[in-house]
């Protein structure tokens, strides 16, 4: 119990689940827009690693953290556009041309990591002056590397796409019943093209903020199933963005908790159950909430038009 | 219908008959070109990657055909590391002819070779006989198909009762896997080897006894394994099961259309299931297969012993196209591809390359039967609106 309240009282404890919680951030508010036009991209893993070992190469290259952020992003673009235009334009399987782009960018990014050697450094830390000395939690939220304060209003700003806009709008009816959406006039699969395209920007900035932000070098075993965790997070959030935060907090808390418990001197905690635990807190989720929660009609079904 | 055609020209056929008809050729040279092209997009892509990185594609593809089949030795091992990829990949048509999709064959396969490692070890000890040795090994052979099925129940179970996708948890799954056999490595009750035999605290399983290792044959001094003959074996048995019996037939008319299937009375639930436990009992035999094939490592499970084999052979049913015949020939290249990368050290190109190469021909074998689809879609939709 006093271990308990040590973590729970630790400023650091709320650091690092921050650091871990913010890629999936990241990752895991593109991939919810996706999956609200009914696509399911598996890909995302590998549009994290795409981002992380682009924005690695940016910085390289350019030796500015905002280039390499930036060039993070287009990578995740790039990957992002495979992934829409097999799936969403020719009917190939989403499933598997998401698999197989993991294990493209994977072999990709190993090899050419070898080939160029990228290297890193931690972006700059940027502290808000008031909020960062709020107790507890300040320094997790207001006193970190630069890159992480995108967060904020880029999760805001998917709400605002979703919900308040007629894109957004269209974007639903693409997920919900995509026929009454493509008689109304709206281009299913061109909607559902676009949501990817947002999936892999905010997944390459989350790759870039891995680099760039928590880690400050680049390797490929970097992201090692997190892209993974992000599309648990928006199951496990209901596909409300709300539950996908909640959930990406969550996942960030326990993922760190592998590094943070042993580093405060508890050492009896089972490492693999604590790296299995996002995975089965997702499935038990799932299994207990599947009949309650109400995934996009259409998720994860391809729209052709006049089949059905 | 066919009798017309062969006796007559085309053209004296009825309209529509004869639009179809040479539709049909048409379609063959258009199906043959495509694929070749999508192939040929992906070779010279990945031949670019090596020219541009400042290596020579000729010495690469040397490099791969002689690590894979022309040096002496080197197609038995090709044939090796193929065998688990074929079981894998026989796993995977059977449930995606179900209509079913398992992505955590990488997660069986590691825990079926676990279960088969616990089998072998405690049931087979130093001095087992020939005979006991070999019943020991029929035993771990079926305890990794158990494993594996296991594995794949659960997601089985998850989705027929509480509606979970079973794509997410069987992904989800095998990052479960391979943490519970980390686990069971750092046990000595599980499969940790005793730490007699070892200086230092490796996370390890003790080695199979010889009389519980597959046998290995020799021809024209290629070793491999006599499981590459329960491999292909058990091919023909996948592929005589799906076209020519009744659950065979019922499984694939459940995959096509979930609701004739029903209405025709097959339960979709009690056969779904069915395939996913022969899927994921198919990638833990494969583990088995590996664990005590030889091929891979050194007759003992270590943490990671999957190397990828699952994700492989995945990717060859995909190839393959759910035909388990086309798995056969589709398993020996991507077996090729891994077996000969271990050539490319000399050619100064790293070895990660042959990743590039296979989810690239994977890529470019999907673009083909899509565009197809798309096409005869068009078709029918332009002559549907004719009839009106």
């Amino acid at each position: 119990m006093g271990a308990l309240l040590d973590i729970i009282g630790n400023e650091v404890t709320y650091s690092s689940a921050m650091r871990f919680a913010v890629l999936l951030l990241f990752a895991a508010s593109g991939e919810w827009v996706a999956e609200r036009a009914g696509t399911l991209n598996i890909s995302v893993e590998g549009m994290v690693l795409a981002g992380a070992f682009g924005s690695a190469v940016g910085y390289d290259l350019t030796g500015s953290t905002v280039a390499a952020v930036f060039v993070g992003s287009v990578a995740g673009f790039l990957v992002s556009t495979i992934q829409a235009n097999l799936s969403h334009r020719l009917p190939a399987d989403q499933f598997v041309v998401g698999l197989t782009i993991n294990i493209l960018v994977l072999g990709l990014v190993g090899f050419l990591d070898n080939v160029l050697e990228p290297t890193v450094v931690r972006a700059s830390q940027l502290t808000i002056p008031v909020l960062a000395s709020f107790p507890v939690i300040g320094p997790a939220l207001f006193d970190q590397p630069w890159p992480l304060f995108l967060v904020y209003p880029l999760v805001p700003a998917m709400w605002w796409l979703v919900y308040r806009t007629r894109w957004g709008l269209e974007v639903r009816a693409s997920g919900e019943d995509p026929n009454s959406a493509d008689v109304s006039g709206i281009h299913v699969n061109k909607r559902r093209r676009q949501t990817i395209y947002v999936a892999g920007i905010t997944s390459g900035l989350g790759g870039a903020y891995l680099v760039l932000g928590a880690v400050g070098s680049f390797a490929d075993s970097i992201v090692g199933g997190r892209g993974f965790i992000a599309i648990a997070a928006v199951i496990f959030g209901g596909w409300t963005l709300r539950g996908s935060v909640a959930g990406c907090l969550l996942f960030g808390a326990v993922v760190s908790f592998r590094l943070s418990l042993p580093d405060q001197g508890y050492d009896g905690i089972n490492t693999e159950f604590l790296s299995a635990l996002p995975y089965i807190v997702t499935i038990v989720g799932m299994a207990l909430f599947a009949h309650r929660i109400r995934p996009p009609a259409a998720l994860a079904k391809p729209f052709l038009r006049g089949l059905n | 219908m066919t009798d017309v055609v062969a006796s007559d020209p085309i053209d004296a056929l009825p309209k529509e008959v004869s639009a179809a008809a040479r539709g049909r050729h048409l379609v063959f040279g258009e199906i043959v070109s495509l694929y070749a092209l999508s192939i040929a997009g992906a070779l010279l892509l990945s031949g670019l990657l090596v020219y541009l990185t400042g290596g020579s594609a000729r010495a690469v593809l040397g490099a791969l055909l002689d690590g894979s089949i022309l040096r002496p030795g080197r197609w038995g091992l090709t044939l090796g590391s193929a065998a688990p990829m074929l079981l894998v990949a026989l796993g995977t048509i059977i449930n995606s002819r179900a209509g079913l999709v398992n992505i955590g064959q990488e997660g069986q396969l590691l825990l079926g070779a676990a279960f088969a490692t616990y089998v072998g070890v405690r049931l087979g000890g130093e001095n087992i006989g020939q005979v006991a040795g070999f019943g020991v090994l029929v035993a771990l052979l079926l305890a990794g198909g158990a494993g594996g099925a296991m594995w794949a129940a659960v997601a089985g179970a998850l989705r027929f009762k509480r509606g979970v996708p079973e794509v997410l948890s069987t992904l989800l799954m095998v990052t479960i896997a391979s943490n519970a056999v980390g686990y069971g490595l750092k046990k000595d009750w599980l499969l940790l080897a005793p730490a007699g035999d070892r200086s230092n605290r490796n996370q390890v399983s003790e080695q199979l006894a010889e009389t519980v290792r597959v046998k290995r044959v020799t021809v024209f001094g290629n070793e491999f394994p006599i499981t590459v003959f329960l491999a292909i074996g058990l091919a023909v048995v996948v592929a005589f099961a799906l076209a020519r019996t009744v659950p065979g037939f019922r499984l694939r008319m459940l995959g096509q259309n979930a609701k004739t299937a029903q209405r025709a009375g097959v339960d979709s639930a009690r056969y779904g299931m069915a395939a996913m436990l022969l899927s994921g009992g198919f990638a833990g035999l494969a583990g088995a297969v590996m664990l005590a094939g030889g091929d891979f490592g050194n007759y003992q499970l270590v943490p990671g012993f999957s190397v990828s084999i699952g994700w492989t052979g995945l990717l060859v049913a995909l190839v393959a196209r759910e035909k388990a015949s086309a798995a056969i020939l589709v398993s020996f290249l991507f077996a090729g591809l891994r077996t000969g990368s271990g050539f490319l050290a000399a050619t100064g190109v790293e070895r990660k390359i042959t990743g590039v190469v296979q989810a690239l021909l994977v890529l470019a074998l999907l673009i083909p039967p899509a565009f197809l689809y798309i096409r005869e879609r068009r078709r029918a939709l332009n002559a549907s609106k004719e009839r009106i």
